[in-house]
């Protein structure tokens, strides 16, 4: 392959880019005038449907990482880059198993409601919103840094403007829209990201008799054996572990994620929705098998790693050569939205966080007018959109994937265990729950700060001081230790668990 | 059905609720076990997954594929036997409740 139309602004992906603009921005006006109550600004009101909520959880967890990152990942390293394929979906039935009844059941509008319920607010909520807080900065900065490369990429424009545009348009959604209209961009977003990566894959298969095998026979013969089997990405197996464990219970633990399942009337609905979800993103993710071989056999790691040293734009090259510039305009306008909806996921959550658990919750004892929490939610979503494009210029040419990993990490290390621990532990106090989050959180960050990866690749130095690049493996078990012993040590936290416990079956409007 | 005592309600959802748990924990259970197996395998038995089962499949990217369709069956179980037989115990248990009508 010797040319590409990427980099150049290319009219067909303006012109969709702009179309699903004025389509989201349209749904926001619709929106605004349904968001009066903090009810409907943080929890769309309780009306959203299981289907739709399928839909909107599938389009908040499918991010450009995944997208453009796997796809990047298999066609230049074949079988290691399947590992966040499986890595990303397994997370999603112990969300299921574990979480998603006694959360919409027992709680409000965040993961905090329920982690707070028998114990001491203020200081829960603080913790809470410490973890909820560095969970979706570090996981904003990732989707920033990727929206902002990306449109430099396809659409030819500065970094520092893309990440503006990404910004004003987060902002607008959130703050005039609330949930309602968060879950709409959602929905479109999931329905035109499956929708291309199926024409995608259907295009690539369609060239193998619709047998994938045929697909990754030509790629091992193209490219050798070794591309279907195991291989230096995942040298060290405790490494792998490590990942393994921050994929699968940091997904338990984001906090835009939780948030949604308060979205829906009640825990059935709430159950039924991740059932869709497990489905759509399930599908996905079996298709980045096919679009990165795909990638492999029609564009070559060569030419990929020609465009973007990441592989980031496998997918998009891949379009182009399947259909031309026109199919490239499609998918980059896809992968923009897709950006697009995260961050505005995320923002909407930290906003929660800021105004429902620390103003308040924890600034307030709970007793604050309707009316003014709304206000105070809406200028929380500002200055987090404020906060989103300076980090994302501030850390231009991190690499996006390992962000989005270390987001996982500190979701799993701070926030699941003192979630879990709440729901199936009585014992659970005010001192353990603030100490195994603000413990997960922290250890997380400071391991981070002395892996390999900061120490050696940013820093230069010759060794770290802590061997993996993730800390999950150590960080997830001590965060219930540590839990579990700072529980056991204080006195037992006197509550009415017979009201809790028929509540977390039956709900609040029962029980 | 007709009206529980509160003891007697309470010990009903006391042991529909153990029931919940340990269906979902079996789950859950299956779900680590299957998931850092596959783990496992791709760190400690790289030639197992080397193995090709059709001519362009290997063992391992059969078992990546698995994974995935296995957790969607998994959660297919799981929301069947909790909406045909566990949202109607619980109904049937909240409309016996000595308090019915009261609390809601």
């Amino acid at each position: 392959m010797s040319t590409t139309a990427i980099g150049q602004p290319n009219s067909v992906a303006i012109g969709f880019f702009i179309l699903f603009i004025l389509i989201t921005l349209g749904i926001t006006y619709w929106a605004a005038r349904r968001t009066r109550t903090t009810e409907h600004f943080y929890a769309a009101g309780r009306t959203i449907s299981p289907g739709q909520n399928g839909f909107a959880l599938a389009g908040d967890y499918m991010s450009a990482a995944s997208f453009l990152g796997i796809a990047g990942l298999v066609s230049t390293t074949g079988f290691d880059g399947l590992i966040y394929s499986t890595g990303w979906l397994v997370g999603w039935p112990v969300v299921l198993f574990l979480i998603a009844e006694p959360l919409r059941n027992l709680g409000k509008y965040t993961f905090a409601d329920v982690v707070a319920l028998r114990l001491k607010q203020t200081p829960v909520r603080i913790a809470a919103a410490v973890g909820t807080l560095a969970t979706v900065i570090l996981y904003l900065i990732a989707q920033m840094v990727g929206a902002g490369g990306l449109i430099k990429l396809m659409f030819g424009l500065s970094y520092e403007t893309a990440i503006v545009i990404v910004g004003v348009a987060m902002i607008a959604y959130v703050l005039f829209g609330g949930m309602l209209a968060t879950t709409w961009v959602q929905i479109v977003k999931a329905a035109l990201l499956l929708g291309g990566a199926l024409l995608l894959a259907l295009l690539v298969l369609a060239r193998f008799h619709f047998n994938p095998a045929a697909l990754f026979g030509a790629a091992a013969t193209k490219y050798g054996s070794a591309v279907l089997n195991p291989g230096k990405l995942v040298s060290n197996p405790l490494d792998t572990i490590s990942l393994g464990m921050a994929l699968m219970f940091g997904t338990a633990g984001l906090p835009h994620i939780l948030m949604r399942f308060y979205t829906v009337p009640d825990a059935r609905a709430a159950r039924t929705s991740v059932f869709y979800a497990t489905g759509l993103i399930g599908f996905f993710y079996l298709l980045t098998f096919v679009l990165g071989f795909g990638a492999m056999v029609f564009v070559g790691p060569g030419a990929i790693k020609a465009v973007d040293k990441g592989g980031n734009m496998a997918a998009p090259l891949l379009a182009e050569f399947l259909g031309g510039t026109p199919f490239l305009g499609f998918i980059a306008a896809v992968a923009f939205a897709t950006i697009l909806a995260v961050v505005a996921g995320l923002t909407l959550s930290g906003a929660a966080a800021l105004s429902h658990d620390l103003w308040v919750n924890a600034m307030h004892r709970g007793e604050a007018d309707s009316r003014e929490e709304l206000r105070v939610a809406r200028a929380a979503t500002v200055i987090l959109g404020i906060i989103a494009v300076v980090l994302g210029i501030t850390f231009k040419g991190q690499n996006v994937a390992y962000m989005v990993s270390l987001a996982f990490a500190i979701a799993a290390s701070g926030n699941f265990p003192a979630l879990l621990m709440s729901i199936f532990w009585r014992r659970f106090t005010t001192a353990g729950a603030v100490s195994s989050m603000l413990f997960g959180t922290l250890a997380t960050l400071l391991l981070i700060y002395l892996s390999p990866t900061i120490q050696v690749d940013i820093l230069h130095r010759t060794t770290a001081w802590f061997p993996l690049k993730n800390p999950a493996l150590l960080t997830i078990p001590l965060s219930f230790l540590v839990g579990v012993v700072v529980s056991l040590l204080g006195a037992r936290a006197s509550a009415d668990d017979r009201a809790l416990d028929r509540r977390m079956h039956l709900g609040e409007a029962r029980g | 059905m007709p009206p529980l005592t509160s003891l007697e309600s309470d010990e009903r959802l006391r042991a529909l609720a153990a029931r919940r748990w340990r269906i979902a924990l079996t789950l859950t259970a299956v779900m680590i076990a299957l998931y850092f197996g596959f783990i496992a395998l791709i760190a400690y038995d790289k030639p197992l997954l080397a193995t090709l089962v059709a001519p362009g499949l290997t063992l391992g990217i059969l078992l990546g594929a698995l994974v995935i369709v296995v957790s969607w069956l998994l959660t297919y179980g799981y929301i069947r036997w909790a909406n045909t037989r566990y949202d109607p115990a619980l109904r049937a248990l909240d409309d016996a409740a000595p308090n019915a009508g009261a609390s809601r």
